[in-house]
């Protein structure tokens, strides 16, 4: 989803001349209405079987996916250009930063509390945790649970391919540029706690600091880094860093 | 159905399959090679994951693990192809008795992340460490050794060795989980709660499975990295763990034969597709087919096909409907 994201962002910029502002808000919708098709279409028959096959779907998917996509456009990446207001260097006093990544930090951040707070705090958030919970409860109290899982599905995918299309300047935009991130993304999932959107935050940036702090300390060691933190939160802490305990081990 | 008069006959039947496959029309006999690697890997997995439950998201850890040490080995002069094979294998068992004693413990996908995590580890390792992996460019050796005396630089030589070693690692597979450790595994599997206060230690017989079947999946890894005189990267990548889920699932977990045919399809169809307009695109076929057998065929290949013949006997159609089909049919097991 990711990837399709930067794809939607680059055709985009190819065949429509989208300037990179509206390719941000064109290619979350898109991705997000082709995993509400997904979602509807195949993932739903899964449901009430054991979740791995959830896992095992999406990874097919993924395969799939990624192929077409190499098909279509070659293995190779291709450079995707940031809109010019954002090219440059700012300073910020203490030091001098790429204008355009400080402008993705500040929309992560944004988005990261949009989410969160949506999610904790809203009625609709509410809703939602309670139809992962404890779905035929909340059936029961008239609530459409698939309709909210199903948008669910959908809102997470347009968040992945709006993650794709920040990401796609700052690397190339390229079909198995989700591969390198699935796992770390899996990783810090799990390290935060599954349904848990402040742990995934809080664990995807401090993943990012120890990562890079390893780097600096002892390069060969910042790739493996983040699958020996997960290693461990599994093994002491299963719930994740900020999630609820396991309700059956 | 693994044990009796029928298991003994489908496996009597695929080892004629293996015995003339070499001389079908069309097959290569490298290909024939790792067809029968995998075969034996799939059916590894099968033992873990059609008796346990348990979804390893990490067998490459074993496969491509045991794969560099055995070329590593070789690399180094120790050019005894029993000698580098013991040592693969000895690699593949402790680790599997490390990772299995901090893993089973976990359940559903905190195992599966667990497995997919340490071996994402040894891919990074397997990178970096240059020196004795050759890295991104793989370490290629320029001989199998010797087995006794014997030079296995034949193709043929070395496939019927392989497929040896795989008939046996199969037979002892079988009499595994046809043996009352295997039916403690299959009650454990069905109930583990039920298995745990019959006094079963779960945890333990989890930990033997999943020894058994990551010492096995090194086995092959060995043989077929011996066999192409090479480990490359791809081998610990965790598409590798991935190819190997979707053989077992393929066949029809559980079934211990189906995995292997599963790897038999699922190499032959790579290998077709790979001629057609398609190239090395080949996920895109072999995602879709995997996608299918998921949503409409969880049972597998031979899962299915035993479904439907025991569906048929008429003592068996009281078959009650798991909407859990991650378990295998165990009406048809029985049969």
């Amino acid at each position: 989803m990711y990837m399709l994201g930067a794809f939607v962002a680059y055709y985009g910029a190819q065949l429509l001349h989208l300037p990179f502002f509206a390719a941000l808000i064109v290619a979350p919708i898109l991705v997000g209405a082709f995993g509400l098709g997904i979602e509807v279409t195949l993932l739903r028959r899964l449901y009430g079987l054991d979740p791995l096959y959830n896992l095992l779907l999406t990874f097919a998917l993924v395969l799939v996916i990624e192929d077409l996509m190499r098909l279509a456009a070659g293995a190779l990446g291709s450079p995707y250009q940031a809109p010019d207001i954002l090219s440059g260097a700012t300073n910020l006093g203490f030091t001098v930063y790429p204008t355009y990544r400080l402008f993705v930090i500040v929309v992560c951040l944004i988005v990261c509390a949009a989410v969160y707070v949506g999610i904790e705090r809203s009625r609709l958030g509410a809703r939602i945790r309670a139809a992962t919970e404890k779905p035929e409860l909340t059936r029961a109290f008239g609530i459409n649970t698939s309709r909210l899982v199903s948008g669910t599905f959908a809102f997470g995918a347009a968040l992945a391919a709006f993650a794709g299309v920040l990401a796609a300047p700052n690397t190339n935009v390229a079909p198995n540029m989700g591969d390198s991130i699935i796992i770390n993304t899996f990783a810090i999932v799990v390290i935060g706690g599954l349904g848990s959107i402040l742990g995934s935050i809080v664990a995807g940036f401090a993943l990012g600091v120890i990562a890079a702090v390893g780097a600096v300390l002892y390069p060969p060691i910042s790739n493996t880094l983040i699958f020996i933190v997960m290693v461990l939160v599994i093994l002491f802490r299963p719930a994740g860093l900020f999630g609820t305990p396991e309700r059956s081990a | 159905m693994i044990a009796g008069r029928r298991g003994a006959l489908v496996g009597a039947a695929l080892l004629a399959l293996g015995l003339v496959l070499p001389f079908l029309p069309g097959v290569y006999i490298i290909f024939a090679i790792d067809l029968v690697c995998f075969a034996l890997v799939a059916m590894a997995l099968d033992v873990l994951l059609g008796f346990t439950r348990l979804l390893s998201f990490g067998h490459a850890l074993f496969w491509g693990g045991s794969g560099y040490v055995a070329t590593i080995l070789i690399a180094h002069g120790i050019t005894s192809f029993p000698l580098a094979l013991l040592a693969a294998v000895a690699y593949a068992f402790v680790l599997s008795a490390l990772v299995g004693a901090i893993s089973v413990r976990r359940s559903g996908i905190y195992f599966t992340m667990i497995t997919l995590g340490i071996a994402e580890i040894q891919y990074f390792l397997a990178y970096q460490l240059i020196d004795l992996t050759g890295g991104d460019n793989g370490l290629t050796v320029a001989t199998r050794g010797t087995f006794f005396g014997l030079s296995l630089e034949d193709d043929h030589v070395y496939y019927y060795l392989v497929l040896a070693v795989t008939a046996i690692a199969t037979a002892l597979a079988v009499r595994i989980v046809t043996s009352p450790y295997g039916a403690a595994l299959a009650a454990m599997r069905e109930n583990e709660t039920r298995a745990k206060s019959l006094g079963y230690d779960t945890d333990r017989l989890k930990l033997a499975a999943f020894v058994f079947s990551g010492t096995l999946a090194g086995l092959a890894g060995a043989l077929y990295a011996i066999a192409n005189r090479l480990s490359g990267l791809d081998g610990v990548d965790w598409h590798t763990s991935g190819a190997i889920i979707m053989m077992t699932i393929l066949g029809g977990i559980g079934t211990i034969y189906g995995p292997m045919v599963g790897a038999g399809v699922f190499q032959s169809l790579d290998y077709f597709v790979s001629k057609t307009p398609i190239g090395d695109k080949t996920n895109i076929v072999m995602g879709l087919v995997f996608a299918i057998v998921i949503l409409i065929a969880r049972r597998g290949i031979v899962g299915e096909i035993l479904h439907h013949l025991s569906a048929r006997a008429p003592r068996l159609v009281e078959d009650e409907d798991d909407p859990d089909l991650l378990v295998p049919d165990i009406s048809a097991e029985t049969a």
